[in-house]
């Protein structure tokens, strides 16, 4: 029986999986895909105009770099002229005044600047090349763009107790909104976890300063923050429930419903190449199999919570207990909850003390 | 905030309405999409950085006429800042500018 389906309002679009950064939380699966396997700007169009059909609302341009894509330009246009509200996302890398007036030109609406700290040393460790420079310099070009800016600072234990540092470069900056996202435990972040994961008192602490921030700054910038879900009580509602409101296209073209649903084994993606997005949407087996509340444990099944959090993340359960259908080990409720438990202490205990220069994994770039 | 009476509000930047003829009215925002229905929309698509809020205020009242015309202001009065709160309008005081911050 065929499971159905809400319209979606997002579509993910990873370009291209190639970055001149390397940073070490990418959200970008171990296994990257291809230049020679991405797909290409008619392809993209079409996918446009067939999202649009369906209901989606938005587009989210992201990679890799999505500047690292020459068409960039004409993805920008294909997508404004369905209708779809643009957004980039972006490292600012490679990119000058004159690309940026064409960008604004060819009808994009929002560009979302990622930050790897406050300052330079920090954040081109994290980012494993000299990008901070380069972002500050786009972000003074943007003062003088008719741009919709958000700033987006992915939070960690190395840089969790410098946001009063990064709150003053948003307010000096053009920016409408902030994000302060602390890393999602997935791909490249999932191997760099334990330096990564912040202490609970570093968590505290920052969650009463951006309280505070985000009641100063009302109506002149949005502040908006993410929890590491290790530390909640509940899961997230991941994606907004599976297959319920977004979609994520890879850049070959295949159709997930979360940047992280390829680490599950045995689920099989459905390809723009061979399907339309909307068949892909309604019937694809991936999107079908956690969609709804069918597939779910007790104690998700009887839980008043299943309609607000939707199961939590399939992802995260496999990761942390090898079994994609198990609840969500963040709920406390759930059977596997001591998993986490494990890793936070394991975070907090007095042999968790931050390397001076820890090992990191850097991101590589796909062939 | 309270929206000033003589102030004139548009639509912040990156701020937009979806086309007309689509089946539904969204006012798109940076991460979210606003959907309006009637009395919304109607004052939405007044936020055109001509009309005053006072303007505003009685064209809504003309076309809801059967409503108490306090409360017609009170609502719009209410609306206008929460989507001045959530970045999504400006109200400048003069209509040249428009808040342009290529200008």
């Amino acid at each position: 029986m065929t499971i159905a389906a809400q319209t979606p309002l997002a579509l993910i679009a990873e370009l291209t999986h190639r970055c001149p950064l390397h940073c070490v939380y990418c959200s970008n699966p171990l296994e990257l895909g291809r230049r020679a396997d991405e797909l290409t700007t008619e392809v993209w169009s079409r996918v446009f105009r067939e999202a649009v059909e369906a209901g989606v609302l938005q587009v989210d341009f992201t990679g890799g770099e999505p500047l690292a894509r020459p068409d960039i330009l004409e993805l920008v246009r294909a997508a404004r002229e369905t209708g779809l509200y643009v957004n980039l996302i972006t490292s600012g890398m490679p990119l000058d005044e004159a690309r940026l007036d064409q960008l604004v030109q060819a009808g994009l609406d929002h560009i979302q600047l990622s930050f790897q700290g406050a300052s330079e040393e920090p954040a081109n460790e994290i980012a494993g090349t000299k990008a901070h420079a380069n972002k500050l310099r786009v972000l003074d070009w943007l003062k003088t763009r008719r741009l919709a800016v958000t700033l987006n600072f992915v939070i960690h234990r190395r840089n969790i107790d410098q946001l009063a540092e990064m709150l003053a470069l948003a307010e000096s900056s053009c920016a409408g909104r902030i994000e302060f996202a602390n890393v999602q435990y997935y791909g490249w972040a999932f191997a760099n976890r334990k330096n990564l994961l912040p202490t609970r008192q570093q968590l505290d602490r920052s969650v009463e300063l951006l309280k505070r921030a985000e009641e100063r700054l009302r109506g002149r910038i949005n502040v908006e923050f993410v929890v590491p879900d290790y530390y909640a009580t509940y899961p997230k509602s991941c994606m907004g429930g599976w297959g319920r409101k977004m979609m994520l296209v890879t850049p070959s073209g295949d159709v997930l419903p979360c940047h992280a649903a390829q680490v599950i084994p045995n689920l099989h993606f459905d390809n723009l190449k061979n399907r339309s997005l909307r068949e892909i949407w309604e019937k694809s087996e991936a999107f079908q199999k956690f969609r709804g509340e069918e597939w779910m444990p007790e104690p998700c099944k009887s839980c008043d919570r299943r309609t607000r959090d939707f199961g939590g993340c399939r992802c995260q359960a496999f990761l942390l207990t090898g079994d994609a259908e198990a609840t969500d080990p963040v709920c406390f409720l759930a059977p596997r909850r001591p998993e986490v438990d494990a890793i936070v202490a394991a975070a907090n205990g007095p042999s968790a003390e931050t390397l001076v220069k820890p090992t990191w994994l850097y991101r590589s770039n796909p062939a | 905030m309270t929206p000033e009476l003589n102030s004139r509000p548009c639509l912040a930047v990156g701020c937009r309405l979806n086309e007309k003829g689509q089946p539904m009215r969204v006012l798109h925002m940076p991460e979210r999409a606003l959907r309006l229905n009637g009395p919304s929309l109607e004052i939405i698509e007044r936020c055109d950085g001509q009309r005053t809020v006072k303007e505003i205020i009685s064209e809504l009242q003309k076309l809801y006429s059967k409503a108490e015309p306090k409360k017609v202001e009170e609502d719009i009065l209410g609306y206008l800042a929460r989507l001045h709160d959530q970045r999504a309008l400006d109200f400048t005081s003069d209509p040249a500018d428009r808040g342009d911050r290529a200008q």
